[in-house]
């Protein structure tokens, strides 16, 4: 039984080993010729300015949270509409119930305001 | 009626409480934002029992007593078989029982916190009702992936109640630290239902107590899927190695949602972990049972010793709770059907005391998070002595004391553990319970012997009448099962009867 996953142990294993020795050998054969321009942390050949934690509005959250509810209710409808016709009726009810708690879940969004972006 | 399974729609009925529940909690999630309690900053005026988001909170209790008829509809109700995912046992329905009653105390000693604070009041009241069904789900649960869904279901919600102050920055922090474990510990429960499933060859708690009895499972997957189990339900009832959020996120969380989670979630996470390790793991009770043991002496020592040095009141019920979490912890070691009857009984008890010890609590800080030190309970008995003398029982039944219904839990915990001849365990479970004396009766000797710090210093304790309710049914609770404990003992022993036996009603398996 164990003998199945011995190709994903090896396939693992030469990962591994591939990704440790790209950079112990690069590291074992570069020149190192350290200047300060290279050790400046790398913004695009610009001189790093200010902090890296800027605040982001929440509705930028909002969106993205509202996004991802309704493409996962994608992800869960196209399977049961390519197959409705064979699934029949008691899956058209169990789909029904879990659209409408999604639908009740964009109501409170709308009624909460988290739809306006002002 | 009787549900057999083979047709979907029987679940429909066999989850019919879990149900209303959950469609109760989106109607208060809707009225919380339609029409005028829209804006929760300028809503709340008037009188906090029934102004102010209240009438979301009488809302969310009529979902419950909706509830509550649902599952004593269930009482009629047969099931045919035992494969279903769903269990239909006395021990489900009891354990919903614990559940809406808890739910129901804490939305009643919530009233006039959710106003003062400002909270949503919708939000607030319809996640409790949402957690409540999570933890329904567990209880009923037949098998490990309904278990799960039920744990998340149920810590979602709690989450988000712990960091519901958002105006509080301790709040906050008891929120992330809580999320941060809880989601870790999720990924060790996940982890170990598969290897149990990769042991046994199904995640069916009762397939897997056939498969486990027979000698059918492969030993070592199991021996480390028990293993990965016990780490995820040790961290939801708080047993001692895995115990460091408890005192933390009991003390940031809201006062309301600290008695609600120290009670019902650790409640629903105990039931869910007895039928695990009671129907599943029975066949190798060998191997779980010397870890449970050293879990519940370890847990009763450690909790009690924390307790001991607490200055924050809200701190030290973390750790009672905590403490409390050891006794229980006794009832899963012993592993037999007194062990369960004990543990429903006691985590009805708790319940109820827990409840109105934290009522007290939050009546003192002002429906607030202000004066939780003990030092702000000086001379409160004699300024209010209705409160002092209630809270005094609520702390003597949480240490033990005879004539209070806590006592009564303790000897039918050492009961079960004599049946199953733990006796280390007893006498840890007895001295660790004297040494918790200590620290609850601390509180009543700075309210009743001590003289208060200002003369006006208990003047502004007020308890509104939802909070009134619960607190007498709190305490004509208690002391009725203190003096009269054999209804509802009888009760939960009939409710565990059979729970345990893996013989007969599985076609093909008979005996």
């Amino acid at each position: 039984m164990s003998g199945a996953y011995l190709p994903i142990l090896l396939l693992f294993g030469v990962s591994v080993i591939n990704a440790l020795g790209m950079v112990v050998t690069s590291h074992i054969l570069n020149p190192r010729r350290d200047t300060p321009q290279k050790l400046m942390p790398y913004e695009s050949g610009m001189i790093p300015l200010g902090s890296t934690k800027a605040r982001f509005s929440v509705k930028f959250y909002m969106v993205a949270i509202s996004f991802i509810v309704f493409d996962l209710e994608t992800i869960f409808l196209i399977p049961w509409a390519v197959q409705m016709r064979d699934l029949g009726w008691s899956a058209f009810l169990a789909m029904s119930m879990f659209v409408s708690v999604l639908a009740i879940g964009l109501v409170y969004e709308w009624k909460k305001g988290g739809l306006e972006w002002d | 009626m009787e549900l057999d399974f083979s047709r979907q729609l029987h679940y429909f009925w066999a989850l019919m409480p879990e149900m209303i529940l959950c469609v109760w909690g989106m109607v208060v999630l809707l009225a919380g934002v339609s029409g005028k309690h829209k804006d929760p900053e300028t809503a709340s005026s008037g009188d906090p029992s029934f102004g102010g988001g209240a009438d979301l909170g009488w809302l969310a209790l009529v979902g419950v007593l909706l509830a509550g008829m649902a599952n004593g509809w269930l009482y009629g109700v047969e099931e045919v078989g035992r494969s279903s995912m769903i269990a239909l046992d006395g021990f489900r329905l009891f354990a919903n029982w614990v559940f809406l009653l808890a739910a129901a105390l804490a939305i009643m000693i919530s009233f006039a916190y959710v106003y003062r604070q400002r909270l949503q009041a919708g939000e607030f009241y319809g996640l409790i009702l949402l957690s409540t069904a999570g933890m329904m789900f567990m209880a009923g649960a037949r098998d490990l992936i309904v278990i799960f869904l039920g744990l998340e279901v149920m810590s979602i919600a709690v989450y988000a109640l712990t960091a519901f102050n958002r105006r509080d920055r301790k709040s906050a922090e008891a929120g992330l630290k809580y999320f941060l474990l809880g989601a870790f510990a999720t990924g060790f429960f996940l982890y170990g239902i598969a290897l149990v499933y990769g042991a046994t060859g199904s995640t069916n708690i009762f397939e897997i107590g056939q498969t486990v009895s027979s000698g059918g499972a492969s030993s070592t997957l199991l021996t480390i899927g028990i293993a990965f189990l016990t780490i995820g339900f040790g961290f939801k009832v708080s047993a001692v190695p895995f115990h460091m959020w408890t005192p933390d996120v009991y003390e940031g969380a809201p006062a309301p949602v600290t008695a609600f989670m120290s009670a019902a979630v650790k409640a629903a996470a105990f039931v869910a972990f007895l039928r695990v390790f009671m129907v599943g793991f029975d066949g190798a009770y060998d191997t779980w049972y010397p870890i449970m043991w050293w879990l519940a002496a370890l847990t009763m020592v450690a909790a009690n010793l924390m307790a001991l040095v607490q200055s924050n009141v809200k701190r030290m019920l973390a750790y009672s709770s905590v403490a409390h979490a050891g006794y229980l912890l006794v009832a899963i070691t012993a592993s037999n059907e007194a062990g369960a009857a004990g543990l429903l009984f006691y985590l009805l008890i708790y319940t109820v005391m827990n409840m109105g010890a934290f009522a007290i609590v939050i009546g003192v800080a002002h429906q607030a998070e202000e004066r939780l030190q003990v030092e702000d309970y000086a001379g409160f008995g004699w300024a209010q002595p209705m409160m002092g003398v209630l809270l005094t029982v609520f702390l003597l039944s949480l240490a033990g004391f005879p004539g209070t219904g806590g006592f009564m839990g303790k000897i039918y915990l050492l009961q079960a553990a004599a049946d199953a001849q733990l006796w280390y365990l007893m006498v840890v479970l007895v001295l660790s319970t004297i040494a918790s004396y200590w620290y609850y009766l601390r509180v009543a000797w700075f309210m009743w012997m001590k003289r208060q710090l200002a003369d006006d210093q208990h003047d502004m304790v007020i308890i509104p009448v939802p909070m009134r309710i619960a607190l007498i049914a709190s305490v004509a609770i208690v002391i009725y099962m203190g003096f009269f404990p054999g209804a509802a003992l009888d009760f939960a022993r009939e409710s565990v009867e059979g729970l345990a036996s893996l013989g007969g009603a599985m076609p093909g398996l008979g005996e």
